[in-house]
């Protein structure tokens, strides 16, 4: 049957397979859904940054030159709203997940191929929505919508704004819903649980998240909608109602989401230290644990966001501690995949740039996480810049480069096509530099007192704020540069093998760009993360460690 | 026979029954964490203003909110031996119960249409002519017009899956038995009376004891 | 098994639960008009909980099912759980 599948002539791959326009918009490919996907973050991703960039050159000067108070409070909102529901919480699942998961564990697609084009089109929906708070003038809550600013006060397009993430959230959910019934129900033969990719178990656990905590923040939506469109006192203070409940619903949902932008970055780190470090990665079970840990933990946290909002101090204290407990697996993940380094044949591609420059970022971002879990260092920077450089060291160190790192890895996997090395390299390395130097600065300033939100301050603080509009000037010209090179290489790369890493993993196992219902022979599973440099690739996965 | 039920990615159909009622649940996790924020919303301030919201409970009609308990569990039970039904291959059973389940779920929709036209009518709708001055009374009504706002449009989703059901099977009732949406359709449907069982004491029972 | 039987039987258990829905039903509203303080929030929460879980058990047919869709179902509950500790840990020590 094997050598008969291979006299057969090959079925087209994925992106040759139909080129009518229809045949991409109505498509149930998971490759081609995940297509879709990763050409509409990237158009919200240039709006978002587009947004900040004229806050950043707002801030060269301390006067307010440029834009005024209200223009600057829309753009800083958009920028939250964009990038934090229109490109980060969707990234890495919803395009690398959607192409990968079903390939990391032998499966023709999704388990509900039509639900993950709904999936799509609600993020088009609640993209509308965006948009059309655009047109309409923006929206300047900032992107937390806090009350009873969001509902009594401003005079700005509230509704559309919390009517785009509401619709999108939608598409989070049903995501999450596809990718845990793909994963229980899908597996391929020999595909047990604790074979999984680490990139599977991310997945994995970012669709926990996604499935608990988006409909507590849809139905807070709804709340502030029913709140300020159809006056029905729920958070009003001047009607008995109670701001607070508003933070708490809100950070129920949003401090899981920063788990939903992190865990898949971590999985992509998984899979790259493992193939560039030519190791098995060190303690997989416990890699294994230590995500389903921080998934779980992570719901566990949500009140350090109101240190300083009139929460409790005893309250303050739980969540003081249960933040420094969701540490504790961050950081097993840390040392494991430094323990995968060790004595490994490292190679220092691309892919492996990004990756190495998501651990350092992570960490300083996770270290600086310890500093606001502790509530007295708290209540002196809140609401200062140091919180702004501490959830861009996450989200931006962490995530956006495991977000690069994971497209240049699986680039010739997607597209068929090499991407030219060294313009990745130097794309990398002034990504990292770029995003120190835009981002350190805001550390040292936010420590001495820099509130976040301004756009007029003190002199003493212009040096940090020029440091930091060079430092995003650098960063643009990085992100600009993967578009060129790789626009360029999908038109004249060369042609790219099944495996151009010689990695593990099924996905490798299937032509590059890989056919529709994706595996022309049964894949052969062997134990995960099987690296062994001295003696090549082995089939079968019985060798011993 | 099964072929035209097996749809890719799945290779036998009974890993695709157990995809789809799984899915199924997953999102029925998600519904429950959606109304999980109204309950905490109302807990707390039931917590802030007791006497108001027992003044206010004892507003709502406890007539209309006993009588759509009882229809909504009715059909609830309409549509658990309609799955049992098909189950066991008794396909023509199983849609004229799917017909009485939707009856009684547009029977609910009709009866609250009703009831909020009286509850506006005796000014419970939360604004300048609220017919309650207790602290926290207008506060109560908003959580029952989201909840019950929320509820219905839920009932609304399940009469619309209900319905694609009845006409999927017009011409082969058979259909039913093999196909995995009676399943998750139902479960989806359970959902929604098991979420009203828990509104009917937090709206319809709260205050009866006091005067007023 | 003849076919009227087995007609009848898929009757059984669901209509016993109904029955049973329909008596605590009638028992949750007359106990909200006996005045019993601040124990008539918590009763007529309770047997809520037991209509939840027979719909659950019986109609929804947790019962006898997949253990993976028991574990799904659980954490509902479970979550909601969470929620309401931690918020009203905050509440309950202003």
């Amino acid at each position: 049957m094997t050598e008969a599948a291979y006299l057969q002539p090959p079925p087209p791959d994925y992106l040759h397979d139909g080129h009518t326009l229809g045949s991409w918009l109505f498509t149930t490919d998971h490759k081609r859904i995940a297509i879709l996907f990763a050409l509409s973050i990237t158009f919200f991703f240039f709006i978002g940054a587009v947004a900040i960039s004229i806050v950043r050159l707002e801030l060269v000067t301390p006067a307010g030159d440029l834009v005024g108070d209200d223009t600057y409070n829309k753009l800083f909102t958009i920028h939250g709203i964009v990038m934090v529901w229109f490109f980060l919480i969707p990234s890495i699942p919803a395009t690398f997940g959607n192409f990968l998961l079903p390939l990391m564990i032998g499966a023709r697609d999704l388990a509900f191929p039509r639900i993950n084009l709904l999936s799509w089109y609600l993020y088009v929906g609640g993209a509308a929505f965006t948009v059309l708070t655009l047109l309409i003038g923006g929206v300047d809550t900032g992107w937390t919508f806090y009350t009873p600013y969001s509902t009594m006060f401003s005079n700005t397009a509230v509704l559309t704004a919390a009517m785009g993430v509401f619709v999108v959230g939608f598409s989070s959910v049903l995501t999450g819903v596809n990718f845990i019934a793909t994963t229980h129900t899908l597996r391929t033969r020999g595909m047990t649980w604790f074979r999984l990719p680490l990139f599977v178990w991310s997945m994995y656990a970012t669709s926990i998240v996604m499935v608990l905590a988006t409909p507590v923040l849809a139905m807070t939506l709804v709340l502030i909608v029913a709140e300020r469109w159809l006056g029905l006192p729920i958070f009003d203070p001047s009607r008995g109602g109670d701001p607070l409940l508003f933070q708490h619903l809100f950070w129920f949902y949003s401090h899981p989401a920063v788990y939903i932008m992190v865990l898949p970055a971590m999985g992509v780190a998984s899979e790259i230290i493992a193939c560039f470090a030519r190791r098995r990665l060190f303690g997989y079970s416990f890699m294994v644990y230590a995500l389903v840990a921080i998934a779980v933990i992570g719901f566990f946290v949500w009140g350090h966001h109101m240190f300083v909002s009139g929460q409790s101090p005893y309250a303050n204290i739980v969540f003081s501690f249960l933040s420094f407990m969701v540490a504790v697996p961050s950081a097993i993940k840390v040392f494991n995949w430094t323990a995968t380094l060790y004595r490994g044949s490292i190679a220092f591609d691309a892919p492996m740039l990004y990756a190495f420059g998501f651990l350092g970022l992570f960490t300083i971002g996770g270290l600086t996480g310890l500093f606001l879990a502790t509530v007295p260092i708290d209540i002196h920077v809140t609401d200062t810049y140091f919180v702004v450089a501490h959830f861009h060291y996450i989200m931006v160190g962490g995530s956006v480069s495991a977000f690069f790192g994971a497209l240049h890895f699986w680039w010739p996997k997607i597209t068929g096509k090499l991407y030219p090395e060294l313009w990745a390299r130097a794309a990398a390395i002034a990504m990292f530099i770029g995003f120190n130097l835009t981002f350190f600065p805001q550390f040292v300033m936010g420590y001495l007192g820099m509130p976040r939100r301004y756009h007029i301050y003190p002199p003493e603080f212009q040096v940090y704020h020029v440091l930091s509009t060079a430092g995003a000037a650098v960063l643009g010209v990085a992100y600009f540069m993967p578009l060129f090179y790789l626009i360029w290489s999908f038109r004249h790369g060369g042609r790219a093998s099944a495996n151009p890493w010689q990695a593990q993993g099924l996905e490798w196992q299937t032509p590059s760009p890989p056919p529709h219902e994706n595996f022309i022979v049964p894949p052969v599973v062997s134990e995960p993360y099987d690296y062994h440099p001295q003696e090549g690739p082995t089939a079968g996965g019985e060798t011993s460690a | 026979m099964s072929d035209t039920f097996l749809k890719p990615p799945f290779e036998t159909l009974e890993r695709q029954h157990q995809a789809v009622s799984f899915g199924m649940w997953v999102f029925l996790v998600s519904e429950v964490l959606l109304f999980a924020g109204l309950f905490a919303g109302y807990s707390v301030y039931r917590n802030l203003y007791p006497e108001g919201f027992l003044v206010a409970g004892r507003q709502t009609d406890i007539v209309y909110g006993t009588v759509n308990t009882a229809i909504l569990m009715t059909s609830s039970l309409t549509i658990a031996v309609a799955g049992r039904a098909a189950r066991a291959h008794f396909g023509r059973t199983a849609r004229r119960l799917l017909i009485a389940t939707m009856t009684l779920g547009l029977t609910f929709l009709i009866l609250k249409g009703f009831e909020y036209r009286e509850d506006i009518a005796k000014h419970l709708l939360p604004g300048p002519s609220f017919a309650l001055a207790q602290p926290g009374a207008e506060i109560f009504f908003s959580y029952y017009w989201v909840m019950t706002g929320i509820h219905a449009t839920h009932v609304t989703g399940g009469l619309i899956a209900v319905g694609r059901l009845v006409i999927a099977s017009r011409r082969d009732a058979t259909w039913l038995s093999g196909s995995a949406s009676e399943d998750a359709t139902a479960l989806y449907w359970h959902l929604v009376d098991v979420i009203w069982i828990v509104l009917y004491p937090l709206l319809y029972l709260t205050g009866r004891t006091g005067h007023g | 098994m003849d076919e009227t039987s087995r007609r009848c039987e898929i009757w059984i258990r669901p209509l016993l639960t109904w029955a049973a829905l329909c008596l605590l039903l009638a028992l949750t509203c007359t106990l909200a008009y006996v005045p019993m303080g601040s124990a008539n929030l918590p009763i007529s929460l309770v047997i809520a909980a037991v209509k939840a879980a027979l719909v659950g058990a019986v109609f929804m047919r947790l019962f006898k099912n997949n253990p993976i869709n028991r574990l799904a179902a659980a954490a509902g509950p479970v979550w909601v759980f969470v929620m309401f500790l931690l918020m009203f840990a905050d509440y309950f020590t202003r």
